[in-house]
């Protein structure tokens, strides 16, 4: 019985030769993830199960990043309550503001995630590290307490679906449109409890970090994970972070998928996911005057330096609509300091721009640029449901950083191309 | 086990953003986020719902973030079973995991209209409209997730020991 790429992982953890799709296994866990609104409830949990210590202080990790810096008192208190838990284990990787970032860039970043790796995390974006080649799933809080007390959790092998991704993306087209025009493609249940492989020539031609937006979103297609076959890239990015010894899985040749669809990368235009499913895409061809109130750049999808950069190329020199307000914030620290030392926040906030400190924040209508009714905002986020930023009469566009950059100073949602024309 | 109650209806895509807004998680109290269960897409839904009432949805029902507190929310707010035509999968994963029951029924759903009298037999999985008369037979779980659900949810059930 051949094997795709996620299900190899899976055999290799749950110490079998073999698996296939709809088994039922107890996998070994490489990290358990958590952050400061899903740990609260886990920690809770842990207690109820009566566990003494977490299985491994090393494997544990919590960030502290939705709603930290501490919005309100009850967010400070979960913070707390995260913090002392932490303390009181000895838990190694915790966190918090000085040290943390948005947690699905701050883990690849540090490390903490290398290829073949099972991490589970109390945040659906968990799947953000197939990028590197692991497989990681998102769970709720209670999966998150079994897998701080027992190391392991139970999995149904999934079956999967293949993109044989070709050519290379155009100009002022990145990770983000990929990904759009996917759950465009095959909708919002488009993957319901699969895995997403990604593979072909064209992997190589995509960054890490738009590999990184493409595996992040993969949850908003239904999916359980999306996973990318690891090539020289990968491995140069985890070189440089991570000293661990790993195994890189490919897919058996004749590995059984459910579809396969062929992506020419190089067809791939400007994609935005208009309110309020992400599968609601459009490209430029169909979008007409929509004038916006506000550009959010950052969050867990588009956080990095690279999309900071992108976003900046067309900031640069330029100014922000005086009916816009736009806020950018870099996923990490060090994120935060390149940007700083590479000139980048002078370009944002000469253009009129704010710039924040590390933060999921808006994406999630925590804070940090709420909408009020009927308002609409450009994000480089990742869901565009009702009430997602703010009023439930506000309205989320999905776009990449370039596309956010150029709606910002076109004060309405514009095209890269044409705003740099 | 048996539940019975009028139905709860809503359409496809019913995400967790809406069954439990962001903006409440800064609190773990489970009757604080039943107070606001559903606000974002029904204002009602907390005046309507009784003790025993069944929710009955679309595709993909509980999509989006993983937030546990999207089931707590429903399960506290009095809600006894959720049946759709298919459930997001972390969602799906939760539920068990805290005790609220569902049951995937694309028939069922087809088949109950907002406010109808449904009863749910979970161990053999059928499901009574008592309104219409009519009913509907769908996949029940395996005996070991039915004892989680029974307990209360995963933790409960290793307190009792039925999970090892």
């Amino acid at each position: 019985m051949s094997m795709t790429m996620t299900q190899k992982i899976l055999a290799a953890h749950a110490g079998l030769d073999k698996v296939e799709a709809g088994q039922l296994i107890l996998v070994d866990l490489d990290r358990v993830l958590g952050n400061d609104i899903t740990s609260p409830v886990a920690i809770r949990e842990f207690e109820r199960i009566g566990a003494k210590d977490v299985f491994d202080k090393d494997k544990v990790t919590m960030v502290m990043d939705h709603f930290a810096p501490n919005k309100d008192i009850k967010a400070a208190a979960q913070c707390k309550m995260c913090r002392d838990f932490c303390n009181e284990h000895e838990v190694t990787h915790f966190y918090d503001v000085g040290r943390m970032g948005i947690e699905h860039a701050l883990l690849p970043e540090k490390g903490l995630v290398v290829p073949g790796d099972v991490v589970i995390g109390a945040d659906s974006h968990t799947c953000t590290y197939g990028a590197l080649g692991a497989f990681s799933t998102g769970v709720g809080s209670t999966d998150m307490a079994c897998g701080m007390a027992t190391g392991k959790a139970w999995f149904k092998v999934p079956s999967a679906v293949k993109f044989v991704l070709k050519g290379k993306l155009n100009k002022y087209v990145s990770g983000k449109d990929v990904i759009l025009h996917i759950i465009g493609k095959i909708g919002v249940d488009g993957a319901l409890y699969k895995s997403m492989e990604f593979v072909g020539e064209g992997v190589s031609s995509l960054t890490v970090y738009d590999r990184l937006t493409i595996s992040n979103m993969a949850i908003e297609a239904g999916a359980k994970n999306g996973i990318f076959e690891v090539d020289e890239q990968t491995e140069a990015y985890i070189k440089e972070r991570s000293d661990r010894t790993y195994t890189a899985y490919k897919a058996d040749e004749d590995a059984a998928y459910d579809a396969v669809y062929e992506i020419d990368l190089s067809e791939v235009k400007s994609t935005v996911a208009f309110p309020h499913l992400p599968e609601n895409t459009k490209t430029f061809d169909e979008i007409g005057d929509v004038k916006i109130d506000q550009v959010v750049i950052g969050s867990c999808t588009n956080g990095h330096y690279k999309d900071l950069a992108e976003a900046a190329e067309i900031f640069k020199g330029k100014k922000v609509a005086k009916h816009v307000r736009a806020i950018v914030i870099p996923a990490t620290q060090d994120i935060y300091l390149k940007a700083m030392e590479n000139g980048l926040l002078k370009i944002f906030i000469e253009a009129g721009c704010v710039v924040s400190t590390p933060t999921c924040g808006p994406c999630l209508g925590g804070y940090m640029g709420i909408l009020a009714a009927g308002e609409r905002a450009v994000a480089t986020t990742n869901r565009n449901f009702v009430g997602r930023m703010g009023h439930v009469d506000s309205e989320v566009y999905l776009a990449s950083p370039a596309v956010a950059a150029a709606s910002a100073i076109a004060g309405k949602i514009a095209d890269p191309m044409e705003v740099m024309k | 086990m048996i539940f019975s109650g009028k139905s709860i209806k809503y359409g496809d895509n019913v995400d967790t953003d809406v069954i439990i807004p962001a903006r409440y998680l800064n609190t773990i109290d489970k009757k604080e986020l039943a107070s606001h269960c559903m606000e974002d897409i029904d204002k009602e839904f907390t005046k309507k719902v009784e003790a025993g009432d069944i929710m009955v949805a679309g595709y993909n029902f509980g999509c989006g973030s993983s937030r546990e507190h999207a089931p707590i929310a429903i399960k506290e707010s009095g809600i006894s079973l959720v049946i759709a035509r298919s459930f997001a999968r972390i969602f799906y994963r939760n539920s068990i995991n805290i005790g609220l029951a569902i049951l995937e029924c694309p028939e069922a759903v087809d088949g109950i209209l907002d406010g109808d009298k449904v009863e749910a037999d979970l161990d053999n999985g059928i499901i009574y409209n008592r309104t219409t008369g009519k009913s509907f037979q769908t996949q029940p779980f395996p005996e070991f997730i039915q004892k989680i659900i029974q307990n209360g949810g995963l933790v409960a059930s290793i307190q009792k020991g039925d999970v090892k």
